[in-house]
C-alpha cells in the first residue's frame, strides 16, 4: 500500500482543524504505546491508538478517519490517565469521530434499534451512545 | 448533615434499586438530602471537543439548580453522572469566558453560575461526612462470609483529575465493603471498561468485556459483584444473558449496586434494596449467606 508522506499532508487543515477541536499537540507523543497497551478495545480495532497518533503525524487523513479504530474506542480514560507526556487521546479521538459526525453523517441509527432493546435501555445507555455516535 | 442530590434520569426508572436503597440508608446515616426541583437530564457523557459549548449547558444548568437551593455541594450516585457533572464544573471554573457565555445563554434563569458548587459522589460523602468506621458500628447484619468483587469502571476514577480514587488502585470501594463485614476479593479487572455505550448497537462487544471481569471474579472466589454505575450495571448484571449464549460454560454471578448491601447490613428492611429488579437472581445468594429471612 502506498502512502505519500510530503510537506502537503504533514503539515495540512486536518491537522489543523484536529488541532482546534482537541486543543491537544499530537507532536507531544513519543510513541511509548502506553495507550495501545491499556487500551481494553484494541482486540476490536484495526489500528492500534498510538499507530493512530503515528499516522496523524504522517498527514494520513483518510486512512485515520476511515478506521474501525476511532468508532470502537469506549471513551473509558484509561489512555490518558496513562500517557506519560500528558497527550489526551480521548479528546483527539473525539475530535476524530466529530470531524465526520459534523458532516451529518451518523454513525448510530436510532430506527435500527429494535423497540423491545430501546425500553430495556438504562436512559444513560442510549443518551451517551448518541452523544458518541450522532451528529 | 444535609445536602442537594442530583439523581439523573436512569435512577428514577430503571435503576430504581440503586435510588431506593441509597436513600434509605442515608437517612438511617443521619444525611438530609434534598433532591434539586426541576433538574434536568445531566447530557451524559460530557463533550469533549474544545469548541463545544452546547453539551455544557446542561450539566452547568442542575448547577445553577444547586445553586438555587441556597447550597454549595451535590452529591450524586450513578458514575456517569458525576463525571459529566464534575468535568463541566471543572471547565466553568477554570475557564470564565466559557462561564459568561453559558450564563449569558441561560439569561432566562434567575441566578448565574459562579462556579461555586462543589460535586460528590455518595462514596466520597459516606467517606468523608460519616466515616466508615463509624458505619461499621452501625452494621446489624454483618456481611461476613460474603466473597465481593468491587468494579470501579472508569467514570469514577477517570481521567485523575474527575476521579475520586487512585484510578490504577482503587480503595474506597474495599474499604467500604470492608466495613459491612465482607470479604473483598482481589482481581485484575476491578478498572476494565465494561463496554460503556457500545451495548446499543455493539453487543458482542460489551459480552466479551463483561465475560473477561466477570470470568476474573468468579475465578478469584467472587460470589458477587459490587459496583456503582447503572450502565454498567446494565452490562454485567442484564447482559448475562447474552453472555451465556456466547458462553454456555459462564456460570454466571449476582451483581449489587454498593448501596444494596449497604442497606442490607445496616439492618434495614430487604424491601428497600429493590432485590427484584436486580437481573441475575439474588435471593439464593443472601438466603445462604442468612442475609435475608423471607421465601
Amino acid at each position: 500500500m502506498r502512502m505519500k508522506i510530503s510537506i502537503k499532508n504533514v503539515k495540512n487543515k486536518f491537522l489543523d482543524k484536529l488541532r482546534e477541536l482537541s486543543g491537544e499537540n499530537i507532536y507531544a507523543c513519543y510513541q511509548c504505546g502506553k495507550c495501545s497497551a491499556g487500551c481494553p478495545s484494541l482486540s476490536e480495532m484495526d489500528i492500534s491508538p498510538s499507530e493512530i497518533i503515528h499516522l496523524i503525524k504522517l498527514g494520513q487523513e483518510e486512512e485515520v478517519l476511515n478506521s474501525k479504530t476511532i468508532w470502537i474506542c469506549a471513551s473509558c480514560f484509561t489512555c490518558v490517565t496513562r500517557c506519560p507526556k500528558g497527550v489526551d487521546l480521548t479528546k483527539i479521538m473525539e475530535a476524530l469521530r466529530q470531524i465526520t459526525l459534523r458532516k451529518n453523517v451518523d454513525h448510530v441509527n436510532l430506527s435500527s434499534i429494535p423497540k423491545k432493546a430501546l425500553s430495556q435501555f438504562p436512559q444513560i445507555a442510549l443518551i451517551s451512545s448518541f452523544r458518541k455516535f450522532t451528529a | 448533615m444535609k445536602i442537594s442530590y442530583f439523581p439523573g434520569c436512569t435512577l428514577k426508572t430503571t435503576a430504581k434499586n440503586f435510588e431506593e436503597s441509597a436513600l434509605a440508608s442515608l437517612s438511617f446515616l443521619g444525611i438530609d438530602v434534598v433532591e434539586l426541583p426541576r433538574w434536568n437530564c445531566c447530557g451524559t457523557v460530557y463533550s469533549l471537543t474544545d469548541d463545544d459549548l452546547m453539551h455544557q449547558i446542561a450539566p452547568v444548568r442542575n448547577l445553577i439548580r444547586v445553586k438555587e437551593q441556597k447550597d454549595t455541594r451535590v452529591v450524586t450516585l450513578c458514575s456517569m453522572c458525576y463525571n459529566t457533572l464534575k468535568r463541566a464544573n471543572n471547565l466553568v471554573k477554570e475557564d470564565e469566558e466559557k462561564l459568561n457565555k453559558l450564563n449569558d445563554f441561560m439569561y432566562r434563569e434567575n441566578v448565574k453560575y459562579d462556579g461555586k458548587v462543589e460535586v460528590l459522589h455518595l462514596l466520597e460523602v459516606l467517606k468523608n461526612e460519616v466515616g466508615f468506621s463509624e458505619i461499621a458500628k452501625k452494621v446489624k447484619r454483618s456481611l461476613k462470609g460474603l466473597r465481593v468483587a468491587n468494579y470501579y469502571g472508569c467514570l469514577l476514577l477517570r481521567p485523575p483529575e474527575v476521579g475520586l480514587d487512585d484510578p490504577e488502585h482503587p480503595t474506597i470501594l474495599n474499604d467500604l465493603l470492608h466495613s459491612l463485614g465482607a470479604e473483598v476479593i482481589d482481581y485484575p479487572y476491578e478498572t476494565e471498561c465494561c463496554g460503556s455505550y457500545h451495548t446499543v448497537v455493539n453487543v458482542d462487544l460489551v459480552v466479551e468485556r463483561a465475560y473477561d471481569i466477570l470470568n476474573s471474579a468468579i475465578s478469584q472466589g467472587a460470589e458477587a459483584v459490587v459496583l456503582s454505575c447503572p450502565l454498567c450495571n446494565f452490562n454485567l448484571d442484564n447482559r448475562q444473558k447474552e453472555i451465556k449464549k456466547k458462553f454456555p460454560d459462564f456460570k454466571g454471578i449476582p451483581v449489587f449496586y454498593f448501596t444494596q448491601l449497604l442497606a442490607l447490613s445496616l439492618g434495614l428492611d430487604e424491601r428497600v434494596c429493590r432485590f427484584e429488579l436486580n437481573f441475575v437472581n439474588p435471593y439464593p445468594l443472601l438466603k445462604s449467606k442468612h442475609l435475608i429471612t423471607g421465601a
